[in-house]
Order: structure tokens, then C-alpha cells, then sequence
């Protein structure tokens, strides 16, 4: 049975002092890592016959507009399905270059939440074989999760702002 | 204990003027009647309104009432409900229209044909409703050109039938030239229908 200080110990002695910031909020070891790193960390995890983690719970991403130069997070939820463990990392980018290695290569369920992240976030997914709009329409022209896109449609033009609160 | 079964043994006699609609004017004599023909045809047309359902979330289920027993509106010549567009003519759009779905609905307004008529059932159809956000579209009548509204959320059936009444009401009334003018072909145009 592993535990989380087993998985600590392991990726530490693996990458050193690369991955930062250790929590465990309600149990789940959670740490961050330089974006370049994010496929050799999945790739370890995925090999080790130890930590097994193969399974990709989810890829989202998370806009932080007051975190200068590393305002957009990309975070994977990865499950070990045999000791029952999840961990969670996460990795940051420059949201004027968002470029992010995909992981399609070793997870073929990241296609689609690469391409959602995509559509909501605009993360570029470097190597991801068909980046483009999943779930909004395709001439939309903006990445609508993005701190700075108010939630309302602004394409109204009959409601009072001062009513509705905008 | 078994519930005593009751039979209706009281004789009810029927009430006069049962589903009796009312005549257009014109001249009555012996053996014949004259009108005028565009009020034989919009009789014809009210009485006989196949509607295309377009149902998406929650007011689709109170269409679903609308079409059982209690309400029923085969009362109103709208027994049969078509699925297929080509035969339709009334779109009811009832639910929400995310702006993805707008291109399917637009498609299915083009494949009626002439004369059509659209119904927009409940306030995220008319308007987008509480939905006021990136993905919804705000109101059919962003895409295709509505003739009845029905507020509510979702309406209560009777208030679609109100609605339905109202499209009875102007399917009845139509100038039978009304689809040929310049007026029309220019609200088309603004919708980018030829």
C-alpha cells in the first residue's frame, strides 16, 4: 500500500527540488511544476510500477488574472486505480504564450479535455493532433472562462445594465 | 374491499352548439353560401394546424401535458404532430436554444414550407430567459421570425394554449397575398432567408 509520503518521496527523489508548493487539502497530494515538466511527471507516474498512476480523472485549467506571468494553471487529476490514490498537479503559463505540452500521446482520453480547455481557456496544446473548439460554436472569438469576458451574453441590446446588475 | 364500481347511469342530454365553429360572413340562400375564398382557406388552415415540436428541456414537458388528455390540443385540429418539417405548419420551439443548436433550428424553420409559422414557448426560447450568458442564444428571434410568444417559466399549459389560440387567430385572418409581398420578403431578407 502507498501512501502520500511514498509518492512524495518518489517523485522528489526523481525531479529534486523541480516541484514546489506541497499540500494535501482533504487527503489529496496536490503539488506544483514547471510546464515543461508536466509529460516526463505523467510519464513517471504512468511507468513506475510502484505509483501506477494510469488513469486520467481530468485536465482543466484555472485563471488566476492577479498571478503576473503565470496566470493560466493547467491541473491533472491522475488515479491509481489499484491502490485507490489520486494526486493532483499543477503547472503554469504566461497567458500572452499559453503553450503546454499535450498529453494525448500517453492519455488518449486528454484529446477532448485538451480540446475543452482549449475552447474555454485558450491553452495551446503543443503536439495535440486536432486543437480546436469542442463545445462552443466555432466562430466564437473569444475564450469565454477567461476572468476578463463578463458571464452575460453582450450581444443585448433591451436590458438595462443598471437593473440586471452588470 | 374491493371500490364499488360506478356507472354513469344519470342521462346527460347534450349541449347545443357542440364544437360548432363559427361561419365567415357572406350571403346565405337557398342552397348556397358565398364568402370570400380567403376566408374558406384560413378557415381551413386554423382548424388544421399540424405543429412541429422542437422541444429542448423543461417546456417540453409541459407540451407533453398539452398533448395528453387533460389539455389536449387535438381539440384544435392539432391531432397530428408531424416530425418531420415538410408537413409542418407551426414550429414550436419550446426551451432553451444554446447558440450551437441555432443553426439546427434555422434548418429545420427552412425545410417547412410556405406558409409557416412559429411559436416561441417559454421565456428562454422568447428571450433566453435566465440564461443570460455566453452560450445561450437570447431569443429564437435572433435567427427565425416569431409570430406568438408565450411568457413563463415554463408556461402553464393553458397559457400555450392561449398562445396556440392567438396563431389560430392570425392563420385565420392571413392575407392569402401576405407571403408574396414586398414586406415579407423583406423581413425574410433581414433573417437571411431567400
Amino acid at each position: 500500500m502507498i501512501t502520500n509520503e511514498i509518492i512524495r518521496q518518489k517523485l522528489t527523489e526523481k525531479f529534486g527540488d523541480e516541484l514546489t508548493g506541497w499540500e494535501e487539502p482533504y487527503g489529496m497530494l496536490t503539488f506544483t511544476a514547471p510546464k515543461d515538466f508536466n509529460l516526463k511527471i505523467l510519464q513517471f507516474l504512468y511507468d513506475s510500477d510502484e505509483l501506477k498512476f494510469r488513469f486520467l480523472t481530468d485536465l482543466c485549467a484555472v485563471h488566476y488574472p492577479e498571478r503576473t506571468g503565470e496566470e493560466l494553471s493547467v491541473v491533472y487529476h491522475i488515479h491509481n486505480l489499484v491502490d485507490n490514490i489520486r494526486i493532483r498537479f499543477k503547472v503554469f503559463t504566461n497567458i500572452e504564450k499559453p503553450d503546454v505540452f499535450s498529453a494525448t500521446a500517453l492519455y488518449a482520453s486528454a484529446n477532448w479535455m485538451e480540446r475543452e480547455t482549449f475552447d474555454f481557456y485558450g491553452v495551446n496544446f503543443i503536439g495535440h493532433p486536432n486543437l480546436k473548439r469542442i463545445l462552443n460554436v466555432d466562430d466564437m472569438e473569444y475564450f469565454p472562462m477567461r476572468k476578463e469576458f463578463p458571464l452575460e451574453d453582450q450581444s443585448r441590446l433591451d436590458k438595462d445594465d443598471e437593473m440586471f446588475g452588470r | 374491499m374491493a371500490r364499488p364500481v360506478q356507472y354513469n347511469l344519470t342521462q346527460k342530454p347534450l349541449e347545443e352548439s357542440l364544437a360548432m365553429g363559427e361561419a365567415p360572413e357572406g350571403f346565405t340562400g337557398e342552397g348556397f353560401f358565398a364568402t370570400k375564398l380567403s376566408d374558406v382557406v384560413g378557415l381551413a388552415r386554423k382548424n388544421s394546424i399540424w405543429p412541429l415540436p422542437f422541444a429542448t428541456s423543461c417546456c417540453g414537458i409541459e407540451f407533453m401535458a398539452l398533448m395528453g388528455s387533460h389539455y389536449d390540443l387535438a381539440r384544435f385540429g392539432s391531432e397530428r404532430v408531424s416530425f418531420s418539417p415538410r408537413q409542418c405548419d407551426l414550429l414550436m420551439v419550446m426551451g432553451t436554444i444554446a447558440k450551437k443548436m441555432a443553426p439546427i433550428v434555422k434548418q429545420v424553420y427552412l425545410q417547412m414550407a410556405e406558409p409557416r409559422w412559429v411559436l416561441a414557448m417559454g421565456a428562454c426560447a422568447s428571450s433566453g430567459g435566465i440564461f443570460d450568458t455566453y452560450s445561450v442564444l437570447q431569443g429564437i428571434d435572433q435567427i427565425i421570425p416569431v409570430d406568438v410568444y408565450v411568457p413563463g417559466c415554463p408556461p402553464r399549459p393553458e397559457a400555450v394554449l392561449d398562445g396556440f389560440m392567438k396563431v389560430q387567430d392570425l392563420v385565420g385572418k392571413e392575407d392569402l397575398r401576405r407571403r408574396n409581398s414586398s414586406r415579407y420578403q423583406e423581413l425574410m431578407h433581414s433573417y437571411g432567408i431567400q
